[in-house]
């Protein structure tokens, strides 16, 4: 059983019905003994850290999710859920979950492409990702392949060697990252057509261990 | 680099496709879901369902064809038409939309802009615009103005300033409508989309008057929008998505290939 975490943070109905389509067993849940007992944990969520936060601790879920990554389960981030992840967002000035070191920054307010084209924030719409590891979840994804990306925030790990894979938008900045049990993307699987649903097939396939030392 | 979205637009009504030309004269044209598949495997990149039912008891059927949709389909789509309050916007995003939009309801309360973002985040919020093209004046200093009702009651608004003023509030995108162009398949309004493009820094669906892939090449470059909305130029046949664009890559655009 997979548990989509429930913390009010938007539309996790998606998520199920991309797993749903992939024949997994799976539940959005706010129940800190059923997501204990899951097998595999996501993080979905669009939201702002400020609330996401609050929610988390509130439903006392902060801890429960620190648990599971320190029980090696596989665990996904999606997009917001995995800007949560990271020990702090310049979002609302907030310390979070700590799972992933490092920060998540806003990209510049006069943000420019290398011609000097204005770029809109937020970054939104379908981007490829450059992947720098031969993670299983990552594994079999057509190069050219696209994902759907609608973010004001991006990922700074501390480590270059936490990410997963790079996308271009006027830098290149991190867009999938990967530790131990817990891999997470900036863009969303779920909406991202026929790669996305094949990086959720290779994560509902990942035994949380393989390829955690790949990095 | 991010794509240029391709974004067929789908009219709904009872339950049913139709196209509006000039808002007048509506014809059934088929099962949203069934294009709504049609156009994910054809590749789209996003979808747009305006449900032009008027009156507020057929909110469930529009409710039951989002369903379905999001059953079918992985990528965004966004659902506008009669959300009058944060309540009616929940209920759209819980049956599966990425996004709700809305137009008419913001002019004439703006909050519920703000109330929107606040509850779902930004990014679920697009603001539909419609916009007509009139003399300059104090009023309305830009020349185009923003109209409702398919363009028949003036607000006396200027594009510019809602288009800014909805992105303070908390709109996270922006669907820019010209009614002159609306219908014409001549073409969308290229000095208007330009204008709104370069002064908001969230993304500009440019929509009405898409014809042929030129046209879409065209305000994808030099009238600087993020997306193209399109309707009868693929609904009916005479082009498909893919040949679409393959034409835009051709000119140097760049968009989704793999899909």
């Amino acid at each position: 059983m997979i548990a989509i975490i429930d913390y009010d943070a938007g539309n996790l109905t998606s998520v199920e019905r991309a797993l749903n389509s992939l024949g997994a067993s799976c539940a959005i849940s706010r129940d800190p003994e059923f997501i204990a007992r899951a097998e595999r944990v996501i993080l979905p969520g669009v939201g702002r850290a400020g609330s996401g936060m609050a929610s988390l601790r509130r439903l006392g879920l902060d801890q429960v999710l620190a648990q599971a990554q320190a029980q090696g389960k596989p665990f996904l981030g999606i997009c917001f859920g995995t800007q949560i992840i990271f020990d702090y967002s310049e979002e609302d000035l907030t310390d979070c979950l700590g799972l992933m070191p490092g920060k998540v920054v806003r990209f510049p307010v006069d943000h420019r492409d290398q011609a000097g084209e204005a770029l809109k924030v937020p970054h939104m719409g379908w981007n490829g990702v450059s992947w720098k590891t031969s993670h299983p979840v990552f594994a079999g994804l057509p190069e050219e392949a696209e994902y759907y990306f609608v973010h004001s925030y991006y990922l700074q790990p501390v480590d270059e060697a936490l990410v997963a894979g790079t996308t271009d938008y006027g830098f290149d900045f991190c867009s999938a990252v990967a530790r131990g049990s817990l891999v997470a993307v900036q863009f969303h699987p779920e909406k991202s057509g026929r790669p996305g649903l094949k990086l959720l097939e290779n994560f509902l396939a990942w035994d949380g261990k393989e390829g955690a030392d790949a990095l | 680099m991010l794509s240029k979205r391709i974004i067929p637009c789908l009219d709904v009504r009872d339950g049913k496709l139709t196209k509006g030309i000039k808002f007048k004269g509506n014809v059934d044209i088929g099962d949203p879901v069934e294009m709504a598949e049609f156009y994910y495997k054809e590749g789209a990149d996003e979808l747009v369902f305006y449900d032009i039912t008027a009156s507020h008891e057929a909110r469930d059927i529009m409710l039951e064809v989002v369903r379905r949709v999001a059953e079918r389909i992985f990528m965004p789509f966004s659902v506008g038409g009669g959300l009058r309050n944060v309540e009616d916007m929940r209920a759209v995003l819980l049956a599966g939309a990425e996004k709700i939009s809305v137009n008419s309801a913001a002019v004439k309360n703006p909050e519920i802009i703000s109330q929107g973002a606040e509850a779902f985040g930004a990014q679920c919020v697009v603001l539909g615009m419609d916009v007509l093209k009139v003399p300059v004046s104090s009023q309305i200093p830009s020349g185009y103005e923003i109209v409702i009702h398919g363009g028949r009651k003036h607000m006396g608004i200027d594009a510019l300033w809602w288009a800014q003023e909805a992105q303070r509030l908390g709109a996270g995108e922006i669907c820019l409508n010209s009614i002159d162009a609306d219908g014409t398949q001549e073409g969308y309004e290229m000095t208007l989309t330009e204008l709104i493009s370069s002064h908001v820094s969230i993304p500009v669906i440019a929509s009405g008057g898409a014809g042929k892939p030129e046209h879409l090449a065209e305000v994808l470059t030099q009238g600087k929008a993020d997306a193209a909305l399109i309707a009868s130029m693929t609904h009916y046949g005479h082009y498909s998505v893919a040949g679409i664009k393959d034409h835009l890559a051709d000119r140097g655009v760049r968009v989704r290939k793999y899909w």
